[in-house]
């Protein structure tokens, strides 16, 4: 399979990967987060880790097991962490703590390294103690302003690990322990990045009912408060008052957010009787269908109020598309704005963007070829591997320069 | 027997340092306390993502000091500072300290940037990794050149020196060895952060096909 990787970012990449991958050929890695599918995190994990095996590593990946009121929990943490102001009991935290307890003493395996992603399962790192083996915890989400309280009670949590490794330099904390820059990657070769047959991107708008004559402005998301499809809807409204257009909004829901089912019935009762907007609540595994709604667009759209990094934002552009997105999370990473992308604040803006796009296509033209150029550079599997396999090499070796 | 030249390349991990900077007084403190290799990392960077073309501002307090602060008379200072005269990155450190505490002392009042636009101090370790390309004569010298990736140029020319403390680039030092010593002071020479990475590596393709012609 990594072979297949070589003809996009070179031979000389693959073979690094390699002879760093020997280095690790007697460590043992577990991998844990608290969902097998849907988000990024499960996304990105379910490409790394056969990839790794291939390379010689002993990786494993498990997924912690919890209630709904777990997850209830661990979607407030989420939201304070994003900074919206809620409160969170000591009867909750109690309980998320208890879940992590339970959760430690049926899923560590005996490993080197424990690789831990998100808030979900970061009590696990009690155990350290016990196993004196190393731990990181990677944070996955948008950083920059945690609500105080929520953030006290992780940061003594964190400073437990080894390491701690975030998307973007924005998310970074004063913390005791080392804070490592790892921004998130796309599969060029998965099915919701791999080029596509037109006549299936055609077959994918029949069945959704979607006209390939006129232009297709889409946002592909979990339906969620923070990636802010009403917001969505508001901006299509202001073009369309001047513009023929269709709005397609799609994703799937994660089996750890329990809210995304009351925002779906919410976008579902706004848009009730304008037939040029598709709400397609896709199942789990509609990868293909994302991949073809995404070639099949104009514009396409990620109006996060918050956001970790936003990988929707990379697969747009590597498809060579013209994106319009908010400056918030790790966007401003993939997007410089006018350049390989439009950056927007608020919902007038992201309107006025999508009218001059439609207006001028060589512009979007223009800003596409940039965009899919910066996420071959930057933003592909393999770097993200590449940063990876040297995290693990830096907690062995902690000299500013290490000879391999 | 000579020794050939092995060609090395690194990968760079960036570390986030947790220290920011809202005006020219913080970006002061920050470099003052910050591991050296952070300000190696902040003046070195724009070298590597900017291969083809010279970015206004070379160096990362520069371009803060520009577009976040909008103070370009000091940004410029900043960015003119000879890099190449300094064989020690803490003398490079002290030299900008010298110029942001000059900058405060005839400074009335202190201009912070928008939220969301501190400086944000990072730092990077390096990991050095062997790569197919040995040299055993100056002919297999020239050809290497060619083909060796960006990364492994750079590592040679720019973190020999600075960063691995050696008296010289590596590529001088072996020439020296070889004998090439008129070579060698000609690479020495060089200005290597007045040119862009490519620029660079065309210069000294040139250099060394020019000695090949005149040893023949």
């Amino acid at each position: 399979m990594l072979d297949k990787y070589k003809e996009i970012v070179g031979e000389e990449v693959i073979e690094e990967l390699y002879l760093i991958a020997k280095k690790l050929k007697d460590i043992t890695i577990q991998n844990i987060n608290s969902t097998s599918f849907g988000g990024g995190v499960a996304e990105i994990l379910s490409r790394v880790v056969p990839l790794m095996r291939e390379l010689g590593l002993n990786v494993f990946w498990d997924v912690i097991k919890a209630d709904n009121r777990f997850f209830k929990i661990t979607k407030k943490i989420h939201n304070a962490l994003h900074g919206v102001d809620l409160k969170i009991s000591k009867e909750e935290l109690d309980y998320f703590h208890q879940i992590n307890l339970e959760n430690a003493n049926n899923i560590l395996r005996k490993s080197d390294i424990v690789f831990v992603h998100d808030p979900q399962p970061i009590y696990l790192v009690e155990k350290k103690k016990k196993l004196k083996n190393k731990w990181i915890w990677r944070c996955h989400i948008d950083f920059s302003s945690p609500k105080r309280d929520i953030w006290k009670f992780l940061k003594k949590i964190i400073e437990r690990y080894d390491l701690s490794v975030f998307s973007a330099p924005s998310f970074a904390q004063s913390l005791k322990v080392r804070q490592v820059l790892i921004p998130p990657s796309i599969d060029p070769l998965s099915d919701k990045n791999k080029p596509l047959d037109p006549a299936y991107i055609e077959e994918v708008l029949r069945r959704f009912g979607i006209d390939k004559n006129r232009p297709i402005i889409t946002q592909i998301s979990r339906f969620d408060y923070l990636k802010d499809p009403l917001g969505v809807i508001k901006a299509y409204r202001l073009v369309k008052r001047y513009l023929d257009c269709q709005l397609v909004l799609a994703g799937g829901g994660a089996a750890d957010d329990p809210e995304g089912a009351k925002v779906l019935e919410e976008v579902k009762n706004e848009v009730a009787s304008d037939k040029d907007i598709f709400v397609l609540h896709l199942p789990a595994g509609s990868n293909l269908e994302i991949n073809a709604l995404q070639r099949a667009s104009t514009i396409i759209l990620q109006k996060s109020l918050r956001e970790g990094f936003g990988l929707t934002v990379a697969e747009a552009l590597w498809k060579e598309k013209p994106v319009i997105a908010s400056s918030v999370g790790g966007i401003p990473l993939q997007i410089a704005h006018k350049y390989s992308g439009i950056l927007t604040y608020t919902i007038e803006g992201t309107a006025y963007w999508i009218k001059q796009l439609l207006h001028e296509p060589d512009y979007a033209r223009r800003l596409a070829i940039n965009g899919r150029r910066h996420i071959q550079n930057n933003f592909l599997i393999t770097r993200h591997i590449q940063d990876y396999l040297l995290l693990f090499l830096s907690l062995y070796n902690p000299q500013d320069i290490v000879y391999l | 027997m000579k020794e050939p030249f092995y060609f090395n390349t690194r990968i760079t991990q960036v570390e986030l340092l947790g220290r920011v900077a809202r005006n020219v007084k913080e970006l002061l403190e920050g470099i003052k306390r910050v591991p050296s290799s952070s300000i190696y990392h902040h003046t070195h960077k724009y070298l590597e993502q900017h291969r083809f073309f010279s970015p206004e501002h070379p160096n990362d307090f520069s371009y803060w000091i520009n577009t976040s602060l909008g103070l370009k008379k000091l940004a410029e200072k900043i960015a003119s500072v000879d890099i190449i005269q300094f064989s020690d990155i803490e003398d490079l450190r002290a030299k900008f300290i010298q110029i942001l505490e000059d900058y405060l002392k005839d400074s009335f009042f202190l201009r912070n940037c928008i939220p969301s636009e501190e400086f944000r101090f990072l730092s990077s370790k390096i990991f050095v990794l062997p790569t197919p390309f040995v040299a055993h004569n100056l002919e297999e010298f020239g050809e290497a050149l060619k083909r060796v990736t960006a990364h492994s140029f750079y590592f040679h020319m720019f973190e020999a020196r600075l960063r691995l403390k050696k008296p010289d680039n590596d590529f001088s030092c072996w020439l020296r060895d070889q004998g090439y010593v008129r070579l060698a002071e000609k690479v020495s020479q060089l200005d290597p952060y007045t040119y862009t990475l490519e620029g660079l590596r065309r210069k000294l393709i040139r250099l060394v096909e020019e000695e090949i012609k005149n040893v023949r």
